[in-house]
């Protein structure tokens, strides 16, 4: 297992307001705004979602810009588990997976059984993805055996079902607790570490997210292993978006840009991409009219 | 798993070409010296022309300042003394006040003048060398009017003429270090620029007409070493400030032996960049980077030597060299270059054979893949392991992009080993340990030590050296002291 050492923050930002400055013009930035939108988790996750707007954000992840029927498709849409059911019949065919989540979401202040009894649920419900949050209590209290054992329990319930592991950084204070959580999630089998739940600010940042690509790097040398990565909450401009993919290029490579190992959490974010898009292709600014909201 | 693991392996992304526009700069065909407020033609009738190291292009000529031209310079500059040093020190203030607005109004187009006479990438010279430059004058604009609180009861004077030769590393923003606290305390100048990158010290010949800077107050005469040597020899000059090498420092103290001219020199460096096993990786991999790759090496206080220790050398080496594989190689003003072109040929020249040193000397050498432009003058991210202390590459300075690494076992030893050199510029700890910091930055012998990080520097900082690396500190209250008298 990579050595858990320690994070600088003054370093860390500082690397991470330096990549941020990359200058990606012309063919480079049409490709990553492409790469953007297929790596979305179109997200809602409102205690108001019902079945009527999760079929709305269905259709828009399927076909994010009726105009433009070369658009790809987004990665997924992530919605509560209660409305797994609906987005996958929605999605049926299309590619688009369901993610879900789980786990006594945002919080994660619920007894294990019924933590693990959520994340079950919502995968017998058709969730193709799992988002969990860890129990950042007990994670503060210094109990990291209990909390990569729950991570290992809900794994477990998972089955086939991909595993997203949120570690609300904005909770944890600190880029060396960032750090010990990530290598601990990735420990208990996580696909992908996640930043955020959304309901908490900070949720994610540049650097938080380089001092997380930083722990799946270390766990890739030494281990071999894949692990993907989410950054998720406050990414709402396409500009922001290329950040982060400078970020992966650039300390990760290659192998991690697809949506198979980098996703965005995001919900406004799609309409900013699209609409770059189209000022790429025709030279023009439309009005965030000619987007659709969903 | 099984599923995921058939899917595309993620996709190459290549940046594309993100040019900053040189329209902004408009070079003149030549440019003569600048000497009383006026641009003279020099009378040695001689010039040469400055050439743009990425591509060899000449840009401009420039005039080869001869003995005639250092003398009327200093002339100039002595006339406008009496004036200068005793008018109202407010009024001094105000001038270098407005020199860092226009440097600040002007960054772009002196950002990419430097790029382009120096070689260095477009995102250096325009967040580090422009904003530092002007801070410089913002800082000691400040001072001019205070002196008498920076020394109490002292009673400090202006000197008189400042005789300043600054090096081709850094060109505005060394000369911001000399001209500033030179300025800020009365004192006139005559400006000697590098042979290979007069350009923007030009440039600020013009900036110094636009802030309206009493004519002979600042002077710049261009040309190579003969014209430095001139002015160092000339009568009537009462300080001498340079930067540059060790070799050319020691001639002018043996120029300046017996004579009452005081100086300040700012040598060379063989940096030792010390990092604890404790040391947050990646951060300290970065700092390393910065340390040496950061202008090309060509920085005196670059931390040429990696001190690691032994149990975590494998692994930091191993992220340091992933690490390099990233980094840009190429057009110093495509916003994306991370290094750009070395600054001159014989420069190349002595960086190749210092290497070639080292591969003989039995150090392993490795270079990440890159493709380096065919034309200009250009040299490969280096790193050397299995260094010896002994070896030509742990002891001389290379002054390019080439890092030699030794390791260490207890601090004891890496206090050792980073003080075994003739220089004492610089260093670098990194550990997660504060009293170990502290304990280390006692022993090293360099000016300026750092605590994890590398190369930041401040106007309110003082900077200079320890041993070979010269004497005498600029910035802060401390640099100001170099160009000052005390009758108190």
């Amino acid at each position: 297992m990579a050595r858990a050492g320690a994070v600088d923050a003054v370093a860390l930002e500082a690397r991470s307001g330096e990549l941020a400055k990359r200058s990606i013009k012309r063919a480079s930035k049409l490709q990553a705004l492409d790469l953007v939108v297929r790596m979305i988790d179109l997200t809602t996750l409102e205690g108001a979602d019902t079945p009527g707007k999760v079929s709305a954000l269905c259709a828009k992840a399927m076909r994010p810009d009726p105009v433009d029927p070369s658009a790809p498709a987004v990665a997924a849409v992530c919605v509560y588990p209660n409305l797994v059911a609906h987005a996958r019949e929605r999605l049926a065919g299309s590619g688009v997976r369901v993610a879900s989540v789980a786990t006594g979401f945002p919080s994660g202040q619920y007894p294990i059984s019924v933590r693990v009894a959520d994340a079950r649920a919502a995968v017998e419900l058709g969730a193709d993805e799992v988002d969990m949050v860890i129990d950042r209590g007990a994670f503060l209290a210094g109990r990291y055996a209990e909390v990569y054992e729950q991570i290992v329990r809900v794994r477990e319930a998972c089955g086939d079902a991909h595993l997203k592991v949120i570690l609300e950084t904005g909770e944890l204070g600190t880029y060396d607790a960032v750090r010990r959580a990530s290598l601990l999630a990735m420990a208990a089998g996580a696909d992908f570490i996640k930043t955020s739940t959304g309901k908490i600010s900070p949720a994610a940042t540049l650097p938080v997210t380089l001092c997380m690509l930083e722990a799946i790097r270390d766990v890739h040398l030494d281990t071999g292993r894949m692990v993907g990565m989410k950054p998720a909450g406050g990414i709402r401009h396409a500009k922001q978006s290329i950040q982060y993919l400078c970020l992966v290029n650039e300390t990760l490579g290659r192998e991690w840009l697809t949506p198979e190992r980098f996703r965005f959490g995001a919900s406004s974010l799609l309409n900013d991409v699209l609409m770059q898009i189209r000022t790429q292709k025709t030279g023009v600014y439309e009005s965030p009219d000619h987007f659709t909201i969903d | 798993m099984d599923e995921l693991e058939q899917r595309p392996q993620g996709t190459d992304w290549l940046y594309a070409p993100a040019p900053e526009s040189r329209e902004i700069v408009h070079f003149q065909e030549r440019y003569g010296l600048f000497i009383g407020g006026e641009t003279v033609e020099p009378r040695s009738g001689e010039w040469f022309p400055t050439l743009s190291p990425a591509s060899e292009e000449p840009l401009a000529e420039v005039a080869q300042g001869g003995a005639d031209d250092v003398a009327l310079a200093v002339e100039a500059a002595r006339g406008a003394f009496p004036e200068w040093s005793s008018g109202k020190p407010a009024s001094r203030a105000k001038y270098l006040f407005r020199i860092a607005r226009i440097l600040q109004e002007r960054s772009r187009e002196l950002a990419v003048a430097e790029s382009l006479d120096g070689g260095k990438p477009i995102k250096e010279s325009r967040d580090v060398d422009l904003p530092l430059a002007a801070a410089h004058f913002f800082y000691h604009a400040g001072w001019a009017d205070k002196l008498e609180y920076a020394f109490p009861n002292r009673r400090p004077q202006s000197l008189g003429v400042a005789a300043q030769i600054i090096p081709w590393n850094f060109p505005l923003l060394m000369l911001a270090w000399k001209v500033a606290p030179a300025l800020a305390c009365g004192n006139t100048v005559v400006l000697k620029p590098a042979e290979t990158t007069p350009l923007t010290a030009l440039l600020f010949a013009d900036v110094c007409r636009q802030a309206e800077l009493p004519p002979g107050t600042v002077n710049i005469v261009t040309g190579d070493g003969s014209t430095g040597e001139a002015l160092v020899r000339q009568e009537g000059i009462d300080k001498v400030a340079f930067t540059g090498s060790t070799e050319v420092g020691k001639a002018i103290q043996r120029e300046l032996a017996g004579r009452a001219v005081p100086h300040t020199l700012e040598l060379g460096g063989k940096a030792a960049n010390i990092v604890f096993d404790d040391a947050a990786i990646d951060q300290a991999v970065e700092g390393i980077v910065n340390g040496i790759y950061f202008n090309q090496g060509h920085v005196c206080c670059a931390g040429s030597r990696l001190l690691v220790q032994e149990s975590i050398a494998e692994p930091l080496v191993a992220r340091l060299k992933r690490r390099l594989s990233t980094l840009r190689v190429g057009d110093p003003l495509d916003k994306n270059t991370d290094v750009g072109a070395i600054n001159s040929r014989a420069q190349l020249d002595r960086i190749r054979e210092l290497v070639a040193s080292g591969e003989a000397e039995g150090a392993e050498l490795y270079q990440p893949p890159c493709d380096l432009p065919e034309r200009g003058y250009w040299f490969p991210p280096t790193v050397f392991t299995n260094v010896a202390q002994s070896f030509r590459i742990a002891q001389e300075e290379i002054f390019g992009p080439v890092l030699s690494v030794m390791t260490f076992r207890t601090p004891s030893e890496a206090i050792e080993k980073a003080n075994n050199t003739a220089y004492g510029l610089s260093a670098g700890v990194w550990t997660e340990k504060g009293s170990r910091i502290l304990w280390m930055a006692e022993r090293l012998r360099a000016g300026v030590v750092w605590a994890n990080t590398f190369n930041r520097f401040d106007p309110a900082s003082p900077f200079g050296g320890y041993k070979e690396s010269g004497f005498g500190r600029e910035g802060g209250r401390h640099g100001l002291e170099a160009y000052l008298r005390f009758d108190g």
